[in-house]
């Protein structure tokens, strides 16, 4: 059992150290860090000096052992554009981007498990069936595009919800969040439902395919033969089978939301990192992407190892070991 | 146990054509009307997007073909079109329906070029990987682990974002497809090696491929004949689903305005400058793009569904 | 009367037409009685199981006759009923124990579910009921063991729990698909006495489907034989097996290896198709298989292996206390002379399979030796003789389904040792020489167009003996190559492979669980067990006069076959 915990834990700080060093290479190849900091007016003395301070010109393995010790803490340096702290600037988007990708896992999980069970067991009712042809449609549909459906829908035409925009926010602390007013239920229902529909319909097709590749097992064949009923054979053993790799999806739809998180916060003008991240990008701001990769790699490592855990607590063969 | 179908000794053999109809995909393509629709839209796609130069009404790419007077002109139906514009113009007065067909092309092109990138590098790494095993398969998956755990379309930004930044300013027009291509081949190619390392470790224990090694037969060789044929069907899957993907990360990387520039828009593109315009009621410079992209995916997603099934043995 | 099958008929409808799986058949079971249905793969013996319980796959459908079951015809009942039937009355067992469990349920939530559904008990008495059945199939500790999951049990202590399923609900039918075939022998014995033994004491009716004569000779009280969907014949045990009066029956019994004697052929089979093509013997001298064979055994010794060693890992970890070894073949030596059979027996997982795999450079092993016509293949690959001695030694496999590419024609599959080797000089001499060579295992020439998938396992094993001899080979290793098939056809490929040996005068390693089959093909038998081998004895001393324990062991287990009437040859 330890082992299996220690070793899911090495493959996570493997993940980690491999995204830090990717990170960090982005500081050396993409623009000079110098011409980011000073103006186009600067003298050849004042890079050199500006060099030497940042260190540049330290062997490799030094500036890397710096960068890592830097963010292990959290410092990541000065935005090249803001001229502001990126961990700052990542702390103070961060929950405008968990509550979304949060409501949307919610939203996605909740009707996409419920939606393939039932189709997955009611194979042939015509529900079933527009369901299912339904949820192509939705695999079929880039995020941009339900984004600005939605809007069109729902802000210019019927001028029910906001078109853009975080509102209605409340403050504890540093966090701020929106579901404790009405107007902040509003303005992240559009970006939520967005953000949700993609992996819904996934995760939907998934469970219905795992449910059906289930019912095809010898076991479920025998638990008939004994007469068990069919509510018996659907819930406690096919259900309970299909738990195990639907698992992992949703490890991986979790990731899935905070990268579609970028898109979803750009048709929306929602401030998170997602937003942060593609203007970063667009002005070759190193730090905050460097920051950004790390971040999202953390949250994905995170959801694995919890992924993993739930393994255990499902499959016997994983907790204990045949005699 | 053993099941004994085959036909009498003697039994004439039937033709190509009357095998190739008894074939069990061929004839569960020819059963299924969603597969056939799929294929037919698939194809006229294709071939549109092929032949744009030739059916498309206008040249949206030749400046003296547009005129700024024509700009925003609405559906040849509505109210204030005009017969030769049948899906309206644009903000700069550039036929729709021509611009569509361009942008779609250019869709399809990036898309089929960055699945087979992808493809090309993912199966020979799977094959190779699940043919020698042990530290060369833990090498090569580790590395495909790391990167799935950075999501997809992230990793593409990220990769076309330094792709862009390292090119001189002058060239970042020029070859903005090729970073689009490369950016999203090399983001799908773990997906590839995954499943091909799956079935190439199963195809590997198989005797028949045992019975080459016995013949002495080189490494090299019995993955090309023995190994690489027989993981094909779930490859094949895997690029038709992986088009899909594929063009719809373009057309994220456009709309974001990390793709395609708009001198010579891709549907992406075209979606983004339309959605500038939506808010003013300009709706149809947004709408036909984003239905040709919902469409032309929609095709491709019903034909890789319908081709999971066919191929998926337990299922039949 | 306790079941009572009339005229019954089961069609499968496909787009190639109907499939008629069973055609009037009838058959009866009373309380007490073991009835053993009989046949070969796609007998429809199977069908009738399912058919009786209502649980035929889709489309599959029982569109004539009845099913009396105490009286009562419960043919086509809605679900409802039948699942009232279904582990009440009538349970079933199916064949492999390893998937036939619920991984993630343990046997005790298992058992008390089923126990509480057909006999409608509270938790407490349906718990102290499935300690009782645990005990009664033979499980000790039984109220410990009911908090294990599946994978916590060997492979027949399963199989066990498989049966105190089928038994929770009291039946008085219990249907068994093929309840020891996935088993080892000692184990298969060991179930067979739980269910007869559970038939005679509960005054059950049981319905063994099976392949297997052994089987049937040693449960069953009555047989009904099936060919083809149909019954062909019905009958006591001992009269039906010792006296059979339909033609397939006596086909299918002379086709049964038998240890007690051997005979130099198996009885000519005429009732199955495709058996009878008759072997042709060529002209060694001349024929393109006889040339270059000068390639001689120093000493006679055509293989040698010395001292042979090899271990998997079972269980990697970091520590290496916590690393599990398995010793597959543990220090073996044995020389096999030219010309000679020699024959590797033992159940799964004593490594004959590894020990064969070794020699053809499958496996490098860890330690020892082979040589091949006095050659270590291993020592020199290029050396040109290292060459000669890899092209004079082949391999048949076990599963003739996986053992040919299927992307490949024939002709592609059986000349790629002639390319390899360049035995040929011109395209069109391969041609004709894959032709002739498909000739000689019985298919025909014109089989070299077609693909795999259009052959049946038999045809496909030939296949596979036409490409092993596309090399010209000295040596043929035969690792389980009829296990996978039906008896009456294992009689035919066995035959064709002592033809070829008597023709050719190779020398072949025989490796089989079957010691009636290792008894009627080899001149010499080594007997394996955990890695290590036992005994090595000539043919007729080993059966007659076993001196290891484990061969008196192995040889006691075997299936009586007394009832079987003497063999015409």
């Amino acid at each position: 059992m330890f082992s299996f915990i220690l070793r899911r834990l090495a493959q996570s700080l493997l993940v980690m150290a491999v995204v830090s060093a990717i990170s960090f290479s982005l500081f050396n190849f993409v623009g000079d860090p110098v011409n980011n900091m000073v103006g186009q007016d600067a003298t050849r003395e004042d890079r050199i000096r500006i060099r030497n301070e940042l260190g540049l010109n330290d062997p490799i393995l030094t500036q890397y052992i710096r960068f890592m010790g830097n963010a292990l803490q959290g410092d990541f340096g000065l935005s090249y554009r803001i001229k502001r702290p990126v961990d700052e600037l990542i702390i103070e988007r961060l929950p405008a981007t968990l509550e979304l990708v949060f409501a949307s896992a919610v939203i996605a999980l909740v009707l996409g498990i419920t939606a393939g069970v039932y189709t997955g067991i009611r194979r042939n009712s015509w529900f079933s069936r527009s369901i299912l042809s339904v949820s192509l449609v939705g695999v079929s549909l880039p995020t941009f595009i339900i984004g600005i459906g939605l809007i069109y829908l729902f802000a210019v035409i019927l001028r029910w919800l906001p078109s853009s925009g975080r509102s209605g926010v409340v403050e504890f602390g540093w966090w701020k969040t929106n579901f404790l007013t009405l107007d902040g239920w509003r303005s992240i229902i559009l970006p939520a439902l967005t953000l949700s529909l993609f992996q819904m319909t996934m995760i939907l097709r998934l469970v219905r395919a795992e449910m059906l590749e289930v019912m095809q097992a010898d076991f479920i064949k025998f638990a008939r033969a004994r007469g068990l009923a069919e509510r018996a054979i659907n819930f406690t053993h096919a259900l309970k089978n299909t738990l195990v790799p639907v698992i992992t999806i949703i490890g991986i739809n979790i990731g899935g939301l905070i990268a579609f998180s970028v898109i979803t916060e750009t048709v929306f003008q929602w401030p998170g990192t997602g937003l942060m991240f593609i203007q970063a990008v667009d002005f070759v701001d190193v730090p905050i992407m460097a920051a950004y990769l790390c971040f999202v790699a953390l949250m994905f490592v995170t959801v694995n190892l919890i992924v993993d855990l739930m393994y255990f607590a499902i499959d016997p063969r994983i907790r204990i070991r045949g005699r | 146990m053993a099941r004994d179908t085959v036909a009498p000794e003697g039994e004439p053999r039937p033709g190509f054509v009357a095998r190739l109809l008894d074939n069990d995909i061929v004839w569960s393509f020819l059963h299924s009307p969603a597969a056939i629709v799929a294929a037919v839209i698939t194809l006229l796609c294709v071939g549109a997007a092929l032949l744009a130069p030739v059916i498309a009404p206008f040249n949206p790419f030749d400046p003296a073909q547009i005129s700024l007077w024509d700009g925003k002109l609405p559906p040849s139906w509505s109210e204030g079109g005009q017969p030769q514009y049948l899906l309206g113009t644009d903000n700069q007065g550039r036929d729709m329906l021509s611009t569509i067909l361009y942008g779609g092309r250019l869709s399809i092109m990036v898309g089929l070029a960055a699945v087979c990138l992808g493809m090309v590098l993912g199966v020979l790494l799977g094959v190779v990987a699940g043919y020698f095993g042990g530290a060369v398969d833990a090498a090569i998956m580790r590395v495909a682990d790391v990167q799935l755990t950075i999501p997809g379309i992230l990793l593409a930004i990220l990769i076309n974002g330094i792709g862009r930044a390292a090119l001189p300013l002058e060239l970042r027009e020029e070859f903005a497809i090729y970073v689009v291509i490369i950016a999203i081949g090399l983001t799908d190619w773990p997906q590839f090696a995954r499943v091909t390392r799956g079935a190439a470790m199963v195809e590997v224990n198989k005797e028949y491929v045992q019975a080459a090694r016995v013949i002495d037969l080189p490494g090299w060789l019995i993955m090309w004949r023995h190994i690489l044929p027989n993981v094909m069907r779930p490859v094949l899957v895997l690029a038709t689903i992986g088009l899909a993907l594929a063009i719809i990360a373009e057309a994220t990387l456009s709309f974001l305005g990390q793709g395609i520039p708009p001198t010579t828009p891709s549907l992406g593109t075209l979606i983004r400058v339309g959605n500038e315009y939506l808010f003013s009621g300009l709706w149809w410079i947004t709408l036909f793009p984003a239905l040709a992209l919902v469409i032309l995916v929609f095709a491709v997603n019903l034909l890789g569904d319908w081709m999971r099934d066919a191929l998926n043995p337990r299922l039949r | 009367m306790l079941l009572q099958v009339n005229k019954l008929d089961v069609d499968f409808p496909t787009r190639r037409g109907t499939v008629k799986a069973a055609r009037g058949v009838n058959l009866t079971v009373e309380p007490g009685e073991v009835l053993g249905l009989v046949g070969e793969s796609g007998a429809g013996k199977s069908t009738i199981g399912n058919a009786i319980m209502g649980l035929l796959e889709r489309p599959g459908r029982v569109s004539g006759g009845e099913i009396l079951f105490q009286g009562k015809d419960i043919r086509g009942l809605p679900d409802e009923d039948m699942r009232k039937i279904r582990g009440d009355k009538i349970g079933m067992i199916f064949q492999d124990p390893q998937t036939s469990l619920n991984p993630l349920l343990t046997v005790g939530e298992q058992l008390i579910e089923t126990i509480q559904k057909t006999l409608g008990l509270r938790e407490a008495e349906a718990k102290a009921r499935a300690v009782d059945l645990l005990q009664k199939v033979g499980i000790e500790e039984a109220e410990a063991r009911l908090r294990n999951y599946p994978h916590q049990f060997s492979g027949g202590m399963r199989q066990r729990v498989v049966i105190a399923l089928a038994l929770a609900g009291d039946p008085d039918l219990i249907i068994a698909d093929e309840p020891t075939t996935a088993l080892d022998v000692s184990i298969q014995a060991q179930i067979l006495d739980l269910i007869k033994g559970l038939c005679r004491s509960r005054n059950l009716g049981v319905i063994i489907v099976t392949h297997d004569i052994g089987v049937i000779a040693n449960i069953a009280d009555r047989v009904t034989v099936m060919y083809r969907g149909e019954v062909v014949e019905t009958g006591a045990v001992a009269q039906v097996l010792g006296a059979p009066q339909h033609d397939y029956t006596k086909s299918l019994i002379a086709a049964v290896p038998r240890a007690d004697r051997r005979l130099t052929r198996f009885a000519s089979i005429d009732y199955i198709e495709g058996g009878t093509t008759p072997f042709n013997r060529i002209d060694v001298q001349s024929h393109w298989l006889g040339k270059h064979q000068e390639m001689r055994a120093p000493d006679g010794v055509a293989i040698e292996v010395d001292k042979v060693s090899l271990s998997f890992t079972l269980q990697r970890a970091l520590l290496p206390r916590n690393r599990k070894l398995l010793r597959a073949v543990d220090d073996v030596s044995f020389a096999i002379r030219e010309g000679e059979t020699f024959g590797l027996v033992g159940e799964s997982g004593s490594g004959k399979s590894t020990v064969a795999r070794c020699i053809a450079r499958l496996y490098r092993p860890e330690a020892g030796a082979i040589r091949v016509m006095g050659r270590d293949l291993l020592a020199d690959p290029r050396a040109a003789d290292t060459r000669a001695a890899k092209r004079a030694l082949q391999m048949i496999f076990q599963d003739p389904y996986s053992s040919l590419n299927a992307r490949m024609r024939v002709a592609d599959i059986v000349s790629e040792p002639i390319r390899a080797f360049r035995l040929a000089e011109t395209e069109r001499e391969v041609r004709s020489i894959v032709g002739d060579l498909l000739d000689h295992v019985g298919l025909g020439s014109a089989a070299a167009l077609r693909y795999p998938h259009e052959f049946s396992g038999g045809q496909r094993q030939r296949i596979s003996i036409a490409r092993a001899l596309a090399s010209r080979p000295r040596i043929l290793i035969c690792d389980e190559p009829t296990s996978a098939l039906d008896v009456s056809v294992q009689a035919t490929i066995l035959n064709l492979l002592k033809d070829l040996q008597d023709e050719l005068g190779l020398t072949m390693l025989f490796i089989s669980h079957d010691l009636p089959v290792i008894r009627q093909m080899c001149d010499r038998i080594a007997v394996m067990r955990h890695g290590k081998i036992c005994e090595i004895a000539q043919n007729e001393a080993l059966f007659s006069a076993p001196k290891h324990p484990y061969t008196r062991h192995l040889l006691d287990l075997m299936p009586r076959m007394d009832l079987l009437e003497p063999a015409t040859v």
